[in-house]
């Protein structure tokens, strides 16, 4: 074998009296695609990081082609040809697209003018190259988090690094988006950039890795040749037993109509958007990236205004623009982008877990700690939340753990129809089976669920119905039976609009 | 480490604490070395003088840590004092009319900056810099130079009465009652925990169902009773109703909230602290002035506090950052690069 591209040697890294990483090793070749799987909260991001220089590890070292690199800040690692997608996107809200991508390295006109025309070019070019429909002018505000991860994907291959990291980086996407993210990332890899890839999808880790390497509660297990090993193996290894990789859903009859949807129109996002979801019911609303599957739910919700139509709860007429009475009358989101629109990332576990029932919580209009404590307790266990303290900062927390205290939040609130928008994004096997289980049985207990996924096996394997969105109108309603991989894509794309 | 003993512990780190204990040692450390500061009339003007800045930065508290600012607070006290004064002065006498009507015209003109604020999605920084201005320039509309100095003397007199057996004045109990509410409020209410969530993050509270919008317009319709209660009391200290009363109140107010520890981004702090800190400043500068430090002195003294306030949580941050890292990495370091 030559000598490795990148060595991570016995490196160790704590979070005060959390060991986030111990001991942990890692060579990457040039010209190879290497997964890194573990559960959530194992420690990936966290190597992920001390490659991106954004922690110093405790102890243990790293070397570029056989030689110690030290990494003071991200700006070192860069130098070094390193370059990353980190799992949460980090875009600047207020600069453009195409700025983002270019952020520190604008290309330049005489007098050290930044060169718009040029990065808006450039920009445009990624986004052909990763069959992106992106504006490259407009703001960062606003996008979809898939949207978001597409373009940190863009700005990271756009450095031409010699190795590249990616966090998660298809944890949004839908299908169609992760097989051009592949392409583009074969064509890296075969002109010999190293690709670190994690996710918890594990057809895509073979699909596109040559070695995977397997880490458990901090520590390195394995590292072997994809072909060696088998989904059932690389699980065993990851959590340390036996676990069942999908939860079927139960078979119920729907009951009343619970969720009415009529006409739902937002100018711009969405248009006539009807549909019914019943007691008992688990609705999948699929599509691609940017159908606008998210909009209609935070309409729904009253996160945002619609324009024209009707939101019915059990027959009553939702007002618009109101989440407050959305709760009230026992409607719960859980929305697609847990660091802006699901969490107070500054808050501790506990009060994030009862922000939303905070009033029903209260006895005589207090809130008194032993309640909240109990009430998080019971739900962040439930959900298997690994996390230091409930009173810690809900930052501190992986990012599947974040995920898992979204959905705490949102069950604990008991609510009659559940909306879900990518509920099991970055969530580990053991946890995704719980989780599924979770909604199939919150079904079978009469609420009805409304999931959107980019997730097509969760969606075959979850839902009694699939609705099909395509550019903002609901292209098709397939019931259980006739939903498999073919109707879906071919709705989703619009090829079966009659449908 | 048992549980008790590290929640001690951490309870000390707070910054509450070290202002409460900052407080301690200030007292202390100036009743020992200036004459003066053990006599209980000292205390007396430091209560005095604590009392309205107290009473304003208890919702500026609130507001602080949604995100927003409030700097009418000190022209709202007075316009209070002069639209009290001039109804004084055309004829209504009864004391309890006077404050009722006080109050609502504080709570009229917080409305207004709310109105601003959360009706048409402006920063509260710049129309409050607005209404300082705006709002004071109408306290000379209604008063001029003129100062009504002719409240009975039982009024006046009964706003400063000192509770029985000691000197400290008996209003002490009604900041203490109000103070009461406000940390309920903050602390122990479901619209407490909304405050904080908006401050960090406001999107994900509104996500969680918080009406951003309508707390914050209450919020600023309370600060501006607030302050009105805060002019009453300042025209029956005085005994003086003027335009230019308490001008100037609203930086003492936003820097016994910052040295309390709120964190001018919001989302962060507690009342406590805060509550310290006005005492704080108040001892320091009283003591001080007994010891014939000039006035701009303390200015200066003032402002440094409040400068490391701020910095100073950041700086620490960094330092254990740059060593933690040098300690780490210097072994990686090879001789030949
Ligand atoms: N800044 C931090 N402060 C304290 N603890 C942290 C911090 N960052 C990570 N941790 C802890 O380190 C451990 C590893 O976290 P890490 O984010 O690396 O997990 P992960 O493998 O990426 O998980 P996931 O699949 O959920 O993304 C977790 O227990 C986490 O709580
Ligand atoms: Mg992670």
């Amino acid at each position: 074998m030559p000598t490795p591209l990148l060595t991570l040697d016995g490196v160790s890294k704590s979070f005060g009296a959390v060991a986030a990483l111990q001991d942990v090793r890692l060579e990457l070749h040039a010209g190879e695609a290497h997964a890194l799987v573990g559960e959530n909260g194992a420690g990936k991001s966290t190597l992920v990081k001390i490659l991106a220089g954004v922690h110093g590890p405790d102890a243990g070292t790293i070397s570029l082609d056989g030689r110690p690199l030290q990494l003071s800040g991200p700006a070192d690692a860069r130098a070094a040809g390193i370059a990353v997608i980190y799992q949460e996107p980090t875009l600047f809200p207020d600069l453009s697209v195409a700025e983002n991508i270019f952020m520190g390295r604008q290309p330049l006109r005489s007098l050290r003018r930044v060169d718009y025309a040029a990065m808006r070019t450039r920009a445009a070019e990624l986004f052909a190259r990763l069959g992106v429909r992106l504006d490259p002018d407009r703001p960062a505000r606003g996008l979809s988090i898939a949207d978001q991860q597409l373009v940190e994907i863009a700005k990271a291959i756009s450095l031409d690094a010699r190795v590249l990291v990616m966090d998660e980086p298809t944890a949004a996407l839908s299908g169609i988006e992760v097989e051009r993210l592949f392409a583009v990332a074969r064509s890296l890899r075969d002109a010999g950039t190293a690709v670190l890839f994690i996710s918890h999808r594990f057809d895509e880790v073979f699909a596109l890795c040559q070695r995977i390497t397997i880490m458990r509660d901090g520590r390195w297990v394995s590292t072997d040749p994809a072909g060696t090993l088998t989904v059932d193996e690389v699980v065993r290894r990851m959590v340390g037993r036996e676990v069942s990789a999908m939860y079927p859903k139960q078979d119920t009859t729907p009951g009343d109509p619970l969720l009415q949807v009529s006409g739902l129109t937002r100018h711009g996002s969405f248009t006539d958007v009807t549909f019914t979801v019943h007691a008992g019911e688990i609705v999948a609303l699929a599509g691609l990236v940017g159908a606008g599957r998210s909009e209609v739910s935070r309409a729904i919700f009253g996160v945002d205004r619609h324009d024209a139509g009707e939101v019915l709860l059990d027959g009553v007429r939702l007002p618009n623009g109101d989440t407050a009475a959305a709760i009230r009358a026992g409607l719960a989101l859980v929305p697609e982008d847990r660091r802006q629109q699901g969490l107070v990332m500054e808050l501790s576990v506990e009060r994030n877990t009862n922000l939303p029932r905070r009033w029903s919580l209260a006895r005589a209009g207090l809130l008194f700690g032993g309640a909240e404590r109990s009430a998080a307790a019971t739900w962040a266990q439930r959900l298997q939340v690994k996390a230091g303290r409930l009173t810690d900062p809900v930052s501190t927390l992986s990012g599947g753990n974040q995920q898992k205290v979204v959905l705490a939040k949102w069950l604990a609130t008991a609510p009659r129809v559940l909306i879900v928008d990518e509920p099991t994004r970055g969530i580990d096997v053991g946890t995704k089976a719980e989780v599924h289980r979770l909604l199939s049985q919150l079904a079978a207990d009469g609420v009805a669920v409304l999931m959107v996924s980019s997730e097509l096996p969760e969606v075959l394997g979850m839902a009694d119905r699939v609705l099909v969105m395509h550019e903002g109108r609901l292209t098709a309603d397939i019931p259980r039976t006739r939903a498999d991989e073919q109707s879906v894509m071919l709705a989703a794309t619009g090829q079966a609009a009659a449908a | 480490m048992s549980e008790p003993v590290a929640r001690i512990r951490r309870a000390l780190g707070t910054w509450d604490a070290v202002v409460l204990l900052a407080l301690v040692a200030v007292a202390v450390v100036g009743a020992l070395t200036i004459e003066g500061v053990a006599s209980p009339r000292f205390w007396r003007f430091v209560v005095l003088e604590a009392i309205p800045i107290a009473l304003i930065a208890l919702p500026m508290t609130l507001i602080v840590i949604t995100g927003e600012i409030d700097l009418s607070v000190a022209s709202v006290l007075g316009l209070t004092c002069s639209v009290m004064g001039q109804l004084w002065v055309s004829g209504v006498t009864s004391l309890p009319v006077l404050i009722l009507l006080s109050l609502l015209l504080g709570g009229a003109l917080g409305a207004v900056n709310g109105l601003f604020i959360t009706g048409f999605g402006l920063p509260s920084l710049a129309v409050t810099i607005g209404t300082l201005a705006l709002y004071r320039g109408l306290a000379y509309v209604v008063l001029g130079d003129r100062a009504v100095a002719n409240y009975p003397t039982t009024w006046t007199t009964s706003a400063i009465q000192p509770l029985p057996g000691t000197t400290i004045p008996w209003m002490i109990l009604v900041v203490a009652a109000l103070a009461v509410v406000f940390a309920v409020v903050l602390h122990a209410m479901p619209i407490g925990r909304g405050l904080y969530a908006m401050g960090n993050n406001a999107e994900a509270a509104r996500f969680a169902g918080v009406d951003v919008r309508l707390t914050k317009f209450w919020l600023f319709v309370a600060s501006g009773a607030m302050s009105a209660l805060a002019g009453v009391f300042w025209t029956l200290r005085f005994a003086s109703a003027r335009a230019d009363n308490g001008s100037g109140l609203e930086l003492a107010v936003v820097a016994a909230v910052l040295l309390g520890g709120v964190s001018i981004f919001g989302g962060r702090g507690a009342l406590l602290g805060v509550l310290a800190a006005v005492a704080l400043l108040g001892v320091l500068r009283n003591a001080l002035q007994l010891a014939y430090v000039p006035a701009n002195t303390l200015t200066v003294i003032t402002g440094s506090l409040l400068i490391a306030s701020v910095v100073g949580p950041n700086v620490a941050g960094m330092l254990r950052e740059r060593l933690r890292r040098r300690r780490t990495t210097a072994p990686t370091v090879s001789p030949s690069s």
